[in-house]
């Protein structure tokens, strides 16, 4: 009886070792989250200094007017209701690229004016340009055009993160046309490749991206 | 003829002794590549999805804040800012960047980008408020981080 128990081999069966490692390495892979650092990039204004006045002014129709109530009714350029957030990228587009009056005053870090930036449109840019935009009660060029986004405190998150990713469609649709990209693969430009990078400067050059997020007013809505 | 038959008599099983090695490899790899949260979130994070993201390339220059209702339901309904592992308040935030800066060396300071990680049912009121302390605190950058839109259609 001893006997048998010393005989017996001392080897461990490790048959089950890859069923035990299978089962840690799926624990694993379920909980994992691949920590992602993706989203809607912002520049804020500078500091407001006291002695500055509040207000530049610029004129109206350089402006593209965006307000959201409490409802989270949207409000385009005082007269319009609309009520499908995707209407916007539409008019962005329209807006940015009218050309209503182009001027030969060199801007922005590229040091381009808003004539050299027309002719260095694309055929088929240009074209859509001409025929369906050019309104004088639109901006006037590209370098002048703002995109004010103003939300009341009341309103919801959702919504403002649903315009702001319209705004962002349009301006990289904008971009992405004039070097013949679809505005996702604009989107996926590296700016760490020397190539890559030259193509997204000269998309952007001439054409900033001027989203403005204004302060909200405290009562109404 | 005893030559021809050992042949044949050899069993065709493939050894599967290096199977848990393998294994062993693989969760070796993903326990070592698995960064783990650093911060326990507080507030709740439902963050609402968009399309045109943009993917932050220097991952040590981001610090978060989440903004959100508390899970903790003692705490009330009304959402409350998290920065690390505790609730700062509106006031609060100045002094946290500056904390944070401090973190960087003298040459990216400037360059902090604020994550900001919000449930989707905040209202913009808390927000236009940390929006404007960031300025004072000139933290410009910031990003809403949102995951990628899955498509429905």
């Amino acid at each position: 009886m001893a006997r048998s128990k010393d005989k017996g081999g001392t080897e461990v069966n490790a048959g089950s070792m890859a069923d035990i490692a299978f089962l840690l390495l799926i624990f694993f892979l379920v909980t994992t989250q691949i920590a992602t650092n993706k989203g809607l990039t912002l520049l804020l204004p500078p500091k407001q200094e006291e002695d500055e006045p509040l207000e530049v002014k610029q004129q109206q129709r350089n402006i593209f007017k965006i307000l959201v109530n409490s409802q989270d009714k949207i409000l385009i350029e005082d007269d319009q209701v609309i009520d499908d957030v995707s209407e916007i990228r539409g008019m962005v587009y329209d807006f940015v690229l009218n050309f209503g009056a182009p001027g030969d005053v060199k801007r922005g870090a590229a040091d381009v004016s808003d004539k050299e930036t027309y002719a260095a449109l694309t055929p088929a840019m240009r074209a859509y340009v001409n025929s369906n935009l050019g309104s004088s009660e639109s901006s006037d060029g590209p370098s002048k055009a703002i995109v004010s986004l103003k939300a009341d405190r009341g309103s919801s998150y959702e919504i403002f993160i649903q315009i702001l990713d319209e705004l962002n469609a349009a301006y990289n649709k904008i971009y992405g046309d004039r070097v013949g990209l679809t505005d996702e693969e604009f989107r996926k430009l590296k700016k760490s490749d020397p190539r890559q990078k030259a193509l997204y400067d000269e998309a952007r050059a001439g054409i900033p991206k001027a989203i403005s997020i204004a302060e909200p007013t405290k009562v109404g809505g | 003829m005893s030559k021809f038959k050992k042949k044949s008599e050899s069993t065709q099983e493939i050894p599967t002794a290096a199977l848990p090695d393998i294994i062993f490899m693989l969760l070796f790899f993903f326990m070592v590549t698995t960064v783990l949260r650093e911060t326990t979130v507080l507030v709740e994070q439902r963050i609402p999805r968009a399309e045109q993201l943009v993917k932050l390339e220097k991952k040590k220059l981001v610090t978060y804040l989440y903004i959100g209702k508390p899970k903790d339901a003692a705490l009330g309904v009304e959402p409350l800012i998290q920065a690390n592992d505790a609730f700062v308040s509106i006031d609060g935030i100045v002094q946290w960047v500056n904390v944070e800066k401090d973190k960087l060396s003298e040459v990216e300071r400037d360059q902090i980008t604020i994550s900001l990680k919000v449930d989707n049912e905040t209202k913009m009121g808390i927000i236009v408020d940390v929006q404007t302390e960031l300025r004072e605190a000139n933290a410009r950058k910031i990003i809403y981080a949102a995951p990628t839109k899955t498509n429905d259609n």
